[in-house]
This record gives C-alpha cells, structure tokens and sequence, in this order.
C-alpha cells in the first residue's frame, strides 16, 4: 500500500506541502538503538529513507586480527547482544571448520540446548519491542517475564545474562550444572517454593512445558489482535526477489516465502547438529504447515509475516528443545574438545553462516600460520537485513517506518560491529 | 552444480586470460578473476539459468601484507576482494575472488580500483561501501562510493595492515 500525493485522502482543496528533511535517530525509542534514518517526506508521506549507521562501529575485525580465537568469542558476543550464544557458536564452528575439528555428540546436543534457547529468548525481546514500536506495552512484560527464566538458567550454565562467551572452539567452556535452586520467575509462575532444589534439565523441562500456554497468550494479544493486523498486515511488502537480492536472511527472508534454512540447507559441520530432530520451518504464506488460519488482510511478504515467522519459529525452538533433552543423558562424548589459547591456525581460509535468530551470521577466517587469525570478517545480518528498508519505506506514512523497521528486528551492535 | 563445473562454463564463456585460475586442495575452493572482467562475470553468473547464482552471501576485502618481519615466508602483498555467493534456486555456491594491487600506480594513498557488482546484487551496494571504508578499495561506477562505518570525514582505512591509528580525532586524544 503505498501513497501518492495525487491522493485525495492526503490533499485536500489542492493545498501542496513543502518538501522536508527530517531526522528520526539516533537517539529515536523505535529505531532500536542508534540507527539514524534520514527521511525525505512531503507532509506524512516518505519520499525517501537513507539509513546512516556505524554509531556504534568499533571494527571488531581490527581487534580480531590481534586476538586469537578464543580471545575474540567475547567480542562476537557484543555484536548480537540480543542472542550472545547463537553468535559464539557461528565463529566457533568457522574456526573448528578451519582447523578441521568435528565435535562430540554431547557437545553438539549441549549446542542445540543452548542455542535454540537463545534464539526463543531473541524472538521474545523482538516481539515484545515490535508491541512497543507500535504502541502496545504488556506484551514487552511478558516477554521479558518469560525471558527472564531463560536467562536465569543461562546464569545458571555459565555465571552470565547477557554477553555468555560460553560456546567456546571445542564444544562449551563447562558442562551443563547438575543441581541448582529453582529460578525465581519460575517458581512464580510454576506456584512452586522458592528454595526448591531440582536439576538443570529439570527446570528447563517445567520452562517448556509452560511456555506453549503463554505463546497462546501472545497470539491472543498481538497476532490476532485487530489492531496489530491493521498497522502490519498489507505493509511493508518484500517480495521474493528483492529479498534475495538484498541479502536479507532468516525470518525476513523466509517471511517473503523462500523456504530455506541453514539448520537444514547449511554446510554439514552445521547441519550434524540438527540432524534427527523433528522440527518445521516456517514459511509465509504458511499453507499446509499447520500453523492456522489467516487474517484475510496478509499479505505475502508484509511485517505481518515477517513478526508470525519468528512466533512460529519460538514454537518450533521448544520442540527441539524438549528432543535435545531426551538426547543430552544419553549422548556419548565430552562437552568440549581441547583447542589452546594460543592455537595456531592453518594457512587457509573458511567462511561459515549459522542460523542465528535474525538471520544468516558468517564468518570468513583467514589463518596464516599464526595463533591470530590473517583476517577476522563477519558478515551480518542485520546489517543486509536493514538495506532494505530505503527501497521498503518508499510511499508510506512516517508513522508505519518503526512498524516496518521493527519487522525486520535489528540490532545496531551487530550492524556496526 | 559444483564449482569445477561453474568454472568449466566460465572458462569456455570468458576464456582463460579472464578466469584466471581454480583454487582447489583447501576448504572453500574459490575461482580467480581478472579485476577488469569482475564486473561481466558476476552479471553472467547471476543471470545464466544453469548457474542462478542469486545472492551474493558475502562480499569482503583483505589487506595481504606481511608486517611481521620475522615471517619466513611473507606473502606477495596485494589486496583481495572476495565474494560468496549463493543459489537458492539450484542450492549450490560459488567462491570468486579478485587481486589487485595494494596501492594504484604503485603509489600510496592512492586506492585500487574494481568494478562494482552493486548493478547485479543489491546488498553489494552496502558491502562494497563496506569494503571501500575499511579496507580501501575504489568500487568503479558505484552508484554511492561513500563511507558507511566510520564518520564521512575519517582517514584511512583501518583493516589495511600499515594502518596508523590518529593521535586526535576533532579533539579526542587517539592512542
């Protein structure tokens, strides 16, 4: 749906508005962090929208070109602050691609634990936020009330909330904790005691057997809500090409209909761990994959399919979840491979991409010989996934750029890197 | 299709002056391309139904010099653009890579030049601004040849080996 200034509903008894620049950033509520889009409108409508970005650039390929691999995993975690752990683990496993180690079973099924729980916990921040954008607040508590959990348990694994380092090159710097006392928010919400004392993988299974009857909530509350398929349905098409074109990747791309992804189209040093568990994709238009009716509004390729890929996606995760559970007591194997600090490096060069919650992550390493790696890059995917948005914003009103730019779900740490 | 038979077609189509070499016996085989060409075998390579290679996954620059003078053996210097691509119609890849030398003329300061790709793949735009901001790599005939990461008035290109980071910067004391 895009708008004309021929329009009679904008122009009223032949009055012309001026030309203007305006812009909405970098300290904007709704551009997720310091993204500056300056806007070329006529009255409300954009003419055009250029992006500025690198406020927050601090070249993390300079420093990873003086640090060996293990030493800059800290640094790939500041990139998706949002989902640390699904970051660790793409330039992780582009090193062991490098150097040729595959690791053990119990490491991978640890991985899949880990990582699909950072991608349920990613999904949670961009839906609450997308409510906020378009002026909803509850959904943002309750996505954090369920996060919460989820970071508790990480804090539980790895001593961290938010920047883990804890996929490592081998496998994980420790085992999952064995027994420990229940996380608040799940005893609240569960009705169980505070000081309750029960296994790791325990209290991971009660979270997953909670978490479906909330996902019903957030449905109830944003998904079908008629306001919310009013300001997202029919908005901000990408169509099939020009996501391809553009580079865009994960939720946006698989929202434009194009049915891939990397944990069952990637290389295989990814695609092993994923192997044997059942689980959809998620594809817009959504046919025949179960997922429901419609609101007859959609369109194909609007934020509407974009935000519905990603609830999908947080169904799909638990399901995986609950099967790598089952499989960690019985997975041979240690959790880590031994790899030194100080490692040197084959004199070749890998580029590896992971399904991270926003899209394709890669990592392009270039040993020489040396512990540092020649040449660190990392490709993100935010930052192709925010490309689109000049070509996207085109002919709308100011007021649906934060529906539109909060549909593709960025995060600034990693667009800047 | 695998990228021996890729380069098969691009040698019988472009000739061997132009693809210059498979690189093969490492992880990621790649294919050489001459500077000049880039350009052509990209947008042929996109459009030849066979080959589809509609995405262009990643596109990056690396500085080759050898600072370290303790390394026995120092690499030839020259600066490499590299491009991943990718097929979503046919699930295959292709790994190209163009050399060019560090400095145009021989003469410091002065940054080499490649054909832009941005005509063939939108992203490249982005990433090309990309690679000219941090590695320092003139994109010829790119629609918007600015910095992208660092502020429109910085110096240099930090990814290249000898760079120097400022003293100052608009009154921030550097290093």
């Amino acid at each position: 749906m895009s708008l004309t200034l021929e329009d009679p509903r904008i122009i009223e008894f032949d009055v012309r508005t001026d030309e203007m620049l305006v812009n909405m950033g970098p300290q904007h509520p709704s551009t997720h962090g310091v993204l500056r889009l300056l806007l070329k409108t006529d009255g409300e409508i954009i003419h055009e929208v250029t992006p500025h970005i690198g406020y927050l650039h601090r070249c993390a390929e300079k420093i990873g070109e003086n640090l060996s691999p293990p030493q800059w995993i800290p640094y790939t975690d500041r990139m998706d602050y949002l989902a640390a752990m699904n970051m660790n683990l793409g330039f992780a496993l582009a090193v062991e691609k490098l150097i040729g180690m595959e690791v053990p079973e119990k490491a991978m099924t640890l991985r899949v634990i880990i990582s699909e729980l950072g991608r349920i916990a990613s999904h949670l921040v961009g839906m609450g936020a997308y409510g906020l954008d378009l002026g909803t607040f509850s959904p943002f508590l309750y996505a954090f009330r369920e996060r919460e959990i989820i970071l508790d348990l990480f804090e539980e694994v790895c001593g961290a909330r938010l920047t883990y380092s804890y996929l490592t090159i081998g496998g994980a710097t420790h085992d999952l904790p064995r027994e420990i006392t229940i996380p608040p928010g799940l005893a609240q919400v569960t009705g169980r005691d505070p000081n309750m004392r029960l296994q790791w993988l325990d209290a991971l299974g009660m979270f997953l057997d909670w978490m479906p009857s909330r996902i019903r909530e957030y449905h109830t509350l944003l998904t079908q809500n008629a306001i919310f398929i009013k300001r997202t349905a029919n908005l901000g098409i990408l169509d099939r090409d020009m996501a391809i074109s553009y580079g865009c990747t994960g939720p946006v791309l698989r929202g434009s209909g194009v049915d891939h992804d990397l944990r069952r189209d990637g290389e295989p040093i990814y695609t092993r761990m994923y192997q044997g568990y059942n689980f959809k994709i998620p594809v817009a238009p959504f046919k025949d994959q179960g997922f429901g009716k419609l609101p007859k509004e959609v369109v194909l390729g609007d934020n509407w399919c974009r935000f519905f890929v990603r609830m999908m996606e947080v169904a799909q995760s638990i399901e995986i979840v609950r099967q790598a559970i089952d499989r960690y007591s019985k997975a041979p194997g240690e959790y880590r491979l031994p790899f030194k600090m100080n490692q040197k490096l084959p004199s070749d060069e890998v580029y590896l991409e992971t399904e991270a919650p926003r899209g394709q992550m890669g990592f392009y390493v270039v040993g020489d010989g040396d512990g540092e790696p020649f040449r660190a890059r990392a490709k993100s995917s935010c930052f192709c996934n925010l490309s689109v948005t000049g070509p996207l914003c085109q002919g709308v009103l100011i007021a649906d750029i934060p529906a539109i730019v909060g549909s593709l779900d960025i995060v600034m740490g990693e667009i800047d890197r | 299709m695998r990228i021996e038979d890729i380069h098969q077609k691009l040698v019988g189509k472009f000739g061997s002056n132009v693809i210059l070499e498979l690189k093969t016996g490492v992880k990621d085989p790649w294919i050489e391309v001459i500077a000049d060409r880039i350009a052509d075998v990209a947008k042929y390579l996109h459009d030849d139904s066979d080959i589809s290679l509609d995405a262009l996954n990643d596109l990056c620059a690396a500085d080759w010099l050898e600072t370290d003078p303790k390394k026995k053996n120092p690499c030839e210097p020259h600066v490499e653009v590299v491009y991943h691509l990718y097929s979503y119609t046919h699930r295959h890849w292709c790994k190209l890579k163009v050399k060019v030398p560090r400095w145009k003329n021989g003469q410091p300061g002065s940054i080499p030049d490649v054909p832009t790709v941005s005509g063939v793949w939108g992203i490249a735009d982005w990433h090309e601004r990309e690679a000219y901001d941090l590695v320092g790599v003139n994109f010829v005939d790119h629609p918007n040849m600015r910095r992208i990461l660092c502020p429109e008035d910085w110096e240099g290109h930090p990814l290249r080996k000898d760079y120097e980071f400022p003293l100052e910067y608009h009154g921030v004391r550097g290093k």
